[in-house]
């Protein structure tokens, strides 16, 4: 902050102070005789100015903030305390906890938190492993090596929708191309929208191959930053290129690893599009039996399709302290690991 | 003159972000402000715009009818804001109704949703009752969207009478009659017959082909003949105890319990895909869908489909528009409105998208258009449809109707159909989900 303010307020001190300068002709304008009140007036204007710039400055974020997230945020908090339909938003009766209470009987609703994190689990730990030894590949000399870089976040850059449509496809049970290659194998064809974990696994396999290039890039920009000689001297003592991977790569990308789980998990707390998506129609029940049904799809199914609003909110809470629940867990665990360092 | 200048900077850099940052916040409000000022000034000189709200395709834009209006009404332009899932366009609608702002100046309702319209939005629509000749439409359907005090809130589009379309190549395979009167006697007055049918099919059923795409379909189908669906008259949930989902539900059990559908969910991709490749021989096809069954089978079904009268008369869809209170311009949104649902208007969306009419008025004209006559092996699809809705029971709808039919469909059914449970089973999953919907 403080450094801050003393850039803003440099170039004003020197233009402030100009009777050095060039004589006479700053002040010219106002002849040498200006009044002495214009001058204090100044001098409040200014001060004024160095205390309310910085905050003029940041304002935007925190207005924009308010608007969309704070407001909001509060607003779900008290539509969350209340009997609200999406057809009659300004007829609300109060319902205390009742709200979370029906939300914690419901299996549907534990249904969805499992779901969503089974799913989180088998998209979130090989997508991390793969990432890692993609970039390791990657952090070797490789002719083209740029071209592999952008092949590796093409499949980032590709938007939820088409990718998900595409998959549907793929995995669709009836000349779907992945039971025609099964069918090769003498595999029954799976109907992987309906069966348990044919479905979970299909979402789950959409979400790796969107995000694994991304991880990767991640992974690799930490892994060019590991010093060289650590690894000459690790092949000095005679260690080879795995124990090199295991020895010194992976612990100096801790910190990269523990940041990549987090962000990973945080985006599969909240999966939403490819699990609405590749139900297709009445996509928001994720399944007859609500076997790939996440937490986002159960908020989106009360509040949107069925119109419960105020049941909707509540989860939306729960989920909101979810999330700060995980980020508590994590800066425990970052700080056990900075003290074992 | 240096200090002077690097002050202006200043206050330049200063006011800007001060101008963006009240600019975003005025934002919001602005919407409801320029709508007044607009209003007074439409009436004069100047073209107005009025926006039509509406989700999939209406056809309005396609058979020319927004250009036709606009050459009639040269101070009027019309831009159609289209959402293509109902499921996304009617929360979006219900949040701008209640917020006062935002809506189109016509705005589309589907029939599902058109109870929770007229119970709970009805004070948002402007009623249209005395506006127009009401005996113009069949009166179930100008039923639907009038208030208990009488109002009516939105005006009839199409309607979605019933018949069965089929592919007469696989039923010649199947060594069974083609002949559309012949299959329509053989199946008349029950969809049991219906499915009796299928299992004939089924005996000699060309390779890979299944008799229909979907036991949901059948349930769809028949549900829409009875008199009696999830709601009685005055609003009660009756869903387990109505007679029209009993039947329903059995037809469509014995047809997901046998081999005879091809279980595929509607109006998903691989559903489109079969239209492709011919994977069933029938569907419930209400008016609508026959733009979309000559759409998705592309050129090999041409010729090879026809359609035959349903079971029962039977309607599935249709909907309404109404003019919201919020809009710019309420005055020309009625007009536009009045004239879009019109006898002649809906003879031109027939004659170029198959959306039947829900004006009786219009059935003696009907055109349909040449290239879908010749893809339907010439069928007589005008008199079909018209026999099947002028007989068309009255249905009541209830504000969850969408919810509890696609419990009905996409848990019960579903979980009949393609995780092989037991019916009762399926109908206990479908009782809970819609436990869960009416929040108890």
């Amino acid at each position: 902050m403080t450094s801050s303010k003393q850039a803003l307020a440099r170039p004003a001190t020197s233009a402030d102070s100009a009777p050095g300068t060039p004589p006479g002709a700053a002040r010219g304008a106002h002849g040498p005789g200006a009044p002495a009140g214009d001058d204090s007036w100044r001098r409040r204007l200014y001060r004024w100015d160095m205390k309310a710039a910085p905050y003029a400055f940041v304002a935007p974020f925190f207005i924009l903030f308010g608007a969309f997230s704070l407001i909001p945020l509060l607003y779900t908090a008290w539509y969350s305390l209340h009997d609200v339909q999406l057809s009659s938003l300004d007829h609300q009766t109060w319902a205390g906890l009742g709200n979370y209470q029906r939300l914690l009987s419901s299996d549907f609703f534990w249904n969805a938190l499992k779901n969503t994190f089974t799913i989180g689990l088998i998209s979130t730990v090989p997508q991390l492993l793969a990432a890692l030894g993609l970039a390791h590949l990657l952090n070797y000399k490789l002719r083209g090596s740029t071209a592999w870089r952008v092949v590796m976040l093409t499949p980032y850059a590709t938007s939820v929708a088409a990718a998900t449509l595409v998959f549907t496809l793929l995995y669709s049970w009836d000349g779907g191309m992945v039971n025609w290659v099964l069918h090769f194998f003498g595999v029954d064809p799976v109907n992987w929208r309906e069966s348990d974990w044919g479905s979970q696994f299909a979402v789950s396999s959409i979400v790796i191959w969107r995000w694994t290039g991304y991880n990767a890039l991640i992974y690799l920009a930490a892994m060019q930053a590991i010093p060289a000689d650590l690894y000459e001297s690790a092949a000095i003592d005679g260690a080879n290129r795995w124990q090199q991977f295991r020895h010194v790569t992976i612990p100096q990308l801790r910190p990269t690893i523990l940041f990549t789980v987090v962000v990973s998990t945080i985006g599969a707390t909240q999966l939403f599009g490819e699990p609405l998506l590749f139900g297709g129609v009445s996509g928001s029940k994720g399944g007859s039996e609500h076997q790939y049904q996440t937490l986002g799809l159960y908020m989106y199914d009360q509040g949107w399709v069925i119109g419960n609003l105020g049941k909707a909110s509540a989860i939306a809470w729960t989920m909101f302290l979810l999330l700060l629940i995980i980020a508590a867990v994590n800066l425990l665990l970052t700080r056990r690991l900075r003290k074992s360092q | 003159m240096r200090t002077s200048i690097r002050r202006s900077h200043r206050l330049v850099a200063f006011t800007a972000v001060a101008a963006l940052a009240t600019g975003l916040l005025a934002g919001c409000a602005n919407d409801s402000d320029d709508g007044s000022s607009d209003a007074s000034g439409g009436n004069g000189k100047g073209k107005i715009t009025l926006t039509v709200g509406t989700f999939g395709v209406f056809g309005y834009k396609q058979s020319g009818l927004y250009d036709e209006y606009m050459k009639l009404h040269p101070d009027i332009n019309i831009k159609e804001n289209v959402t293509t899932r109902t499921d996304v366009y009617w929360p979006k609608v219900l949040t701008r109704l209640q917020a006062g702002s935002g809506t189109d100046d016509i705005q589309a309702i589907e029939v599902g949703n058109i109870t929770e319209a007229v119970q709970t939005q009805a004070d948002k629509f402007v009623d249209l009752g005395k506006e127009v000749d009401k005996s113009q439409w069949l009166d179930w359907k100008n039923a639907q969207a009038t208030t208990k005090d009488g109002k009516l809130i939105g005006l009839g589009t199409d309607v979605g009478p019933m018949a069965i379309c089929y592919r007469k190549d696989l039923f010649k395979k199947a060594g069974l009659p083609t002949d559309r009167e012949t299959l329509a006697k053989e199946w008349k007055g029950d969809w049991a017959k219906y499915v009796d049918v299928g299992k004939q099919y089924m005996k000699k059923a060309p390779d890979g082909t299944k008799f229909v795409d979907s036991a949901s379909s059948v349930y769809n189908a028949a549900l829409g003949g009875g008199s009696e669906r999830y709601y009685d008259k005055d609003g009660n949930v009756i869903w387990d105890k109505s007679s029209g989902v009993k039947k329903a539900w059995d037809v469509a059990m014995s047809v997901a319990t046998s081999d005879m559908s091809a279980k595929l969910k509607q109006f998903d991709k691989p559903w489109d895909q079969g239209f492709a490749n011919a994977k069933f021989a029938t569907v419930a096809c209400p008016a609508w869908m026959i733009g979309y069954i000559e759409q998705k089978s592309g050129d090999s079904g041409k010729g090879n489909w026809d359609v035959a009268a349903a079971p029962t008369a039977a309607n599935w869809g249709g909907s309404f528009i109404g003019v919201p209170k919020a809009g710019k311009h309420q005055k020309e949104a009625i007009a536009l409105a009045k004239w879009l649902t019109a006898p002649a208007q809906q003879a031109k969306v027939f004659a170029k998208q198959a959306s039947f009419p829900s004006t009786p008025s219009a059935y003696a004209s009907l055109k349909p258009a040449a290239d879908t006559t010749a893809y339907f092996s010439n069928a007589p699809i005008t008199q079909i449809f018209a026999a099947s809705a002028k007989t068309i029971p009255v249905q009541y709808f209830g504000t969850k109707d969408q919810p509890i039919n696609s419990a009905l469909t996409d848990v019960g059914i579903l979980q009949v159909e393609q995780k092989g449970k037991s019916p009762s089973q399926g109908w206990d999953a479908a009782k809970n989900e819609i436990k869960d919907v009416l929040g108890q």
